[in-house]
């Protein structure tokens, strides 16, 4: 595909790969975030890291909106599809998150209505099918989906469709990166920005980074040679004693972002006073809820929601991995316990997690380095 | 483009044809033959082709001193 086949040359990657090492200094350590799930997934898939030098180390960040949906809202979700006469509707990546009740999928097979969706618009013509029934949209997603709940929500209050509502779950990026930096558990040395969401929100959202915490920010695209050509430009920033937001996807990121998309997202929800995060916690206005306005189509208003908070089970160290702490071959049940077959933590669930991606495309690769280099250092099948 | 539903438009996805909503680009509407980044079922963005021809052309002069140093190794006689 055109946009697509070109940023994926071996050649240029093996070039850009030789630039990258000839910046490195000797002795220093390297520890970059890619803040996006999607990027964690291209850098398994295409097995980036075995280009970089040692020294460089790549850290999967809390990016994956699947990831970071705490157990209580599944347990909530859960029950509010158990309700009367209500058709919910979801992504099929949400079909499998655990809540401690199982899945929504092992709900569907209780006989709860529950439907996947490709698109939020998709659950409005389910709800214009059945007029006597209450649909009710799982929404999930950082900025780069929220704009479409947004939209959805529009289009239902002018087409007056009063059996339709979402339960929102969308949040926001820029808090949970500034969590992570403000977090002593890690020291990183710049990010990877993430692109799509950064096709909504710009760049400049970013720019706080670089000013109070002095860490480069480059906004990635996702094939392979993107990724590389950002973790190229932000070693030029080190070497070159920068911090600095740059734009490496400017072919799709807007450096303002999209207008359009941001006031619909104003114009139907605000920012929740906090919000609990798999793993990061409760961190404050960090996601969204329906604006009152809205309100004859906010699931949380419309049905009673427990809200109770729910541990993750205790075997689940997803909440290290989404603080880039834990790499996803150091957990205790990776591979074993957890798998995307039975998932026990989010980060297994989606392609976008760093676990799965892990999964399906690294860790058979890894076992036969360590062998080859007898170091044994691998405890996972 | 669906001139009945102005917001929504027909796109060719890796040769599966569906149709889009565009409402999120009504600021500059895509027009037939341009490229767009598409997220459930939404067009996110226009891809800008002047852009994306000059990451390339950046990428085309990283491979081509990498190459050009490949040429020199292989040509390279130290005794």
């Amino acid at each position: 595909m055109r946009f697509v086949d070109e940023f994926r040359d071996a050649e240029k990657a093996h070039a850009l790969a030789a630039k990258i090492a000839a910046l490195c200094e000797p002795g220093r350590q390297y520890k970059f975030m890619e803040v996006c799930g999607g990027h964690t997934h291209t850098i398994y898939k295409h097995g980036l890291e075995d280009y970089l030098p040692e020294t460089i180390t790549l850290v999967h960040g809390p990016g994956c909106p699947v990831c970071v949906i705490p157990m209580g809202r599944v347990d909530d979700a859960m029950h509010l599809a158990a309700q009367p006469d209500v058709i919910m509707t979801s992504f099929g990546d949400m079909m499998r998150v655990p809540g401690s009740e199982g899945s929504f999928f092992d709900a569907k097979a209780r006989g709860t209505d529950i439907r996947m969706v490709y698109s939020p618009l998709d659950s409005l013509k389910i709800a214009r099918a059945n007029p006597d029934k209450r649909v009710v949209f799982m929404a999930i997603g950082f900025e780069t989906t929220a704009p479409s709940t947004a939209m959805t929500l529009l289009r239902a209050a002018a087409e007056g469709l009063r059996n339709f509502s979402v339960f929102c779950n969308h949040v926001t990026i820029i808090p949970a990166i500034k969590a992570i930096l403000d977090s002593p558990d890690l020291r990183l040395d710049g990010f990877i920005g993430p692109g799509h969401v950064s096709t909504v929100i710009g760049c400049r959202p970013y720019e706080f980074i670089a000013r109070d915490y002095d860490r480069p920010v480059v906004v990635a695209g996702f094939e392979p040679l993107d990724i590389l050509q950002s973790i190229y430009m932000l070693m030029l920033q080190l070497a070159e004693g920068r911090s600095q937001v740059e734009n490496q996807y400017s072919r799709v990121v807007p450096w303002n972002g999209n207008l359009v998309a941001l006031k619909a997202i104003s114009q139907t929800m605000e920012l929740r006073p906090y919000f609990e995060w798999r793993g990061l916690g409760f961190i404050s206005h960090s996601a969204l809820r329906v604006r009152d306005s809205y309100a004859a189509f906010d699931g949380e208003r419309l049905f009673e929601v427990p809200g109770v908070r729910v541990a993750d089970p205790k075997a689940c160290q997803c909440g290290e991995v989404l603080k880039g702490v834990l790499k996803p071959w150091e957990c205790k049940v990776f591979g074993t316990a957890c798998t995307p077959e039975t998932p026990i933590g989010t980060c297994m669930v989606s392609p976008e997690g760093a676990c799965a991606a892990y999964y399906n495309y690294g860790r058979m690769h890894r076992q036969r380095v360590a062998e080859a280099a007898g170091t044994g250092g691998v405890t996972h099948p | 483009m669906m001139p009945e539903h102005p917001d929504l438009a027909k796109v060719d996805v890796s040769g599966v044809r569906r149709v889009i909503n565009v409402g999120l680009l009504s600021d500059s509407p895509p027009q037939p033959g341009e490229w767009v980044l598409i997220h459930v079922g939404f067009a996110l963005s226009k891809i800008d082709e002047e852009e994306a021809a000059a990451a390339l052309q950046f990428l085309e002069g990283i491979g081509q001193a990498y190459a050009d140093e490949l040429a020199a190794l292989a040509e390279s006689r130290i005794e």
